[in-house]
């Protein structure tokens, strides 16, 4: 393959139209709380494990589409998945070489950030969603990590 | 086979500007974006063309739900279909027979409004929309629906079931529109309680099954059991269709304001169609409160 600038978009897209696909999926009233937010999983993956193939924008424009796709304030997302991206690429390299465990913690932080960024926009554009649940999609979200790299690498490497 | 790591094509050494300039950039233009949607008359039309390109999700996602019921359907057994049409007959003349006497009130009704110069608002137009089988978010009771501007829908449209008031229109997209139900938190609806006439308002609770009525004074003529219907007041809803029954009345003696809590008629939770309905006028003249107190309070008597 030659080298080209710029990002690999076969790589990402489906990735990404997944991610958008797992955010809508109706989920039974029990489980629906439940549901990570997995545009914030596919972000940081891209982030941190795979090698430099993704930037802001990515993380910018995946945010958005999440936006207009359910419904919500335009950009909420869009903010909130840069700020974690921004992190993760800063941290990248250290956080590549931390064991799957680690990586786990560092992701927590990451979903905790990302959803109190969304609380807060939620606050400020004055319906805020104040039920403890809210918080539950960012434990299941961590706890999905470990499993998803293992997923996401052996479809990436195949 | 490419992959995305066979694949690294960034130069090792950054390009452009920096990381750091970068983030503040997107950042300061997803805030913009925010200011301006939360504003909404700036960006519809970009919100409209940002939800069609979105429906291909929506739509692929909610195939194969609509897919399942579409072969239960043609998989139903001769049996089932008899038993169905059978009850669907009885039903049917039971309708009928009630709509006979509907229309002899109809036009009882007609006579006395345009003997009062009021206005009858009756559905002209209506246009059933499937909901699709989508979670938007799961903490605000919202549908997206398969009718969109192509369709004529607008913003503020409201939308029934065959049980009642439904919600109405949020935001219209060229091919879909999202639903605010009666349930929803943020959502209000003018209503009346039919058998006394006392108006109020009625509020979502983020629950499918439970709407509240907040503002009744402890003097207020409500039963458990009554039907609530919209007003009509404030232009959105026309006057006289089914919202809820109401459950539970809590009068405490120590609280100026009753605790009322109806239970919406509308299926809210599992309908899979619903009715997107055009009024011939959908401004209400402008009502003075003064006036609607002197209305309801001998309707309240009566």
């Amino acid at each position: 393959m030659p080298r080209r600038p710029g990002y690999n978009w076969r790589g990402i897209l489906p990735l990404l139209v997944g991610s958008l696909a797992a955010t809508v999926l109706p989920l039974p009233d029990w489980l629906a709380p439940l549901r990570p937010d997995f545009m914030a999983l596919a972000v940081l993956w891209l982030c941190l494990v795979s090698q430099r193939t993704t930037g802001l924008f990515v993380a910018w424009s995946a945010g958005l589409a999440v936006d207009a796709l359910s419904g919500m304030l335009l950009g909420q997302h869009a903010l909130a998945l840069v700020i974690i991206a921004y992190i993760a690429l800063k941290l990248q390299l250290r956080i590549r070489a931390f064991p799957v465990l680690h990586q786990t913690v560092v992701v927590l932080g990451l979903l905790l950030l990302s959803e109190f960024t969304l609380f807060w926009i939620d606050g400020v554009a004055g319906h805020p969603v104040t039920h403890w649940t809210r918080w539950a999609g960012v434990l299941t979200g961590a706890a999905c990590w470990p499993p998803l790299t293992g997923l996401y690498a052996r479809v990436a490497l195949r | 086979m490419s992959s995305i790591h066979d694949q690294d094509s960034r130069p090792l050494l950054l390009e452009g500007p920096s990381l750091g300039l970068r983030l503040v950039v997107l950042a300061a233009a997803a805030i913009a974006l925010m200011v301006a949607d939360q504003r909404q008359q700036y960006l519809p039309v970009v919100r409209g063309w940002m939800s069609a390109a979105m429906y291909p999700v929506h739509w692929a996602v909610d195939a194969p739900f609509s897919a399942w019921r579409a072969m239960r359907e043609a998989m139903m057994l001769r049996s089932g279909l008899q038993a169905e049409n059978i009850r669907l007959d009885s039903q049917n003349l039971l309708l009928q027979l009630r709509l006979q006497r509907f229309e002899a009130l109809e036009r009882e009704n007609q006579r006395l409004r345009e003997a009062r110069e009021g206005s009858a608002r009756v559905a002209q137009r209506s246009l059933v929309a499937e909901i699709l089988k989508v979670d938007l978010d799961p903490y605000r009771q919202r549908v997206l629906v398969n009718k969109g501007t192509r369709d004529g829908v607008f913003k503020g449209q409201s939308v029934l079931d065959a049980h009642g008031v439904f919600g109405q229109v949020t935001r219209a997209g060229p091919v879909s529109a999202e639903v605010i139900m009666i349930s929803d938190p943020e959502h209000a609806i003018p209503v009346q309680v039919n058998r006394t006439g006392v108006r109020t308002i009625a509020v979502g609770t983020g629950r499918p099954d439970l709407i509240m009525l907040p503002y009744l004074p402890r003097s207020a003529d409500v039963e458990a059991g009554d039907l609530v219907v919209s007003s009509g007041l404030g232009g959105v809803f026309p006057p006289g269709y089914p919202v809820g029954l109401v459950s539970e009345v809590v009068r405490d003696t120590a609280q100026p304001l009753l605790t009322v809590r109806a239970q919406p008629l509308a299926h809210l939770d599992r309908d899979p169609e619903v009715l997107l309905v055009w009024f011939d006028n959908v401004v209400a003249e402008p009502v003075e409160p003064a006036a609607g107190a002197e209305d309801a309070a001998p309707a309240a008597v009566d």
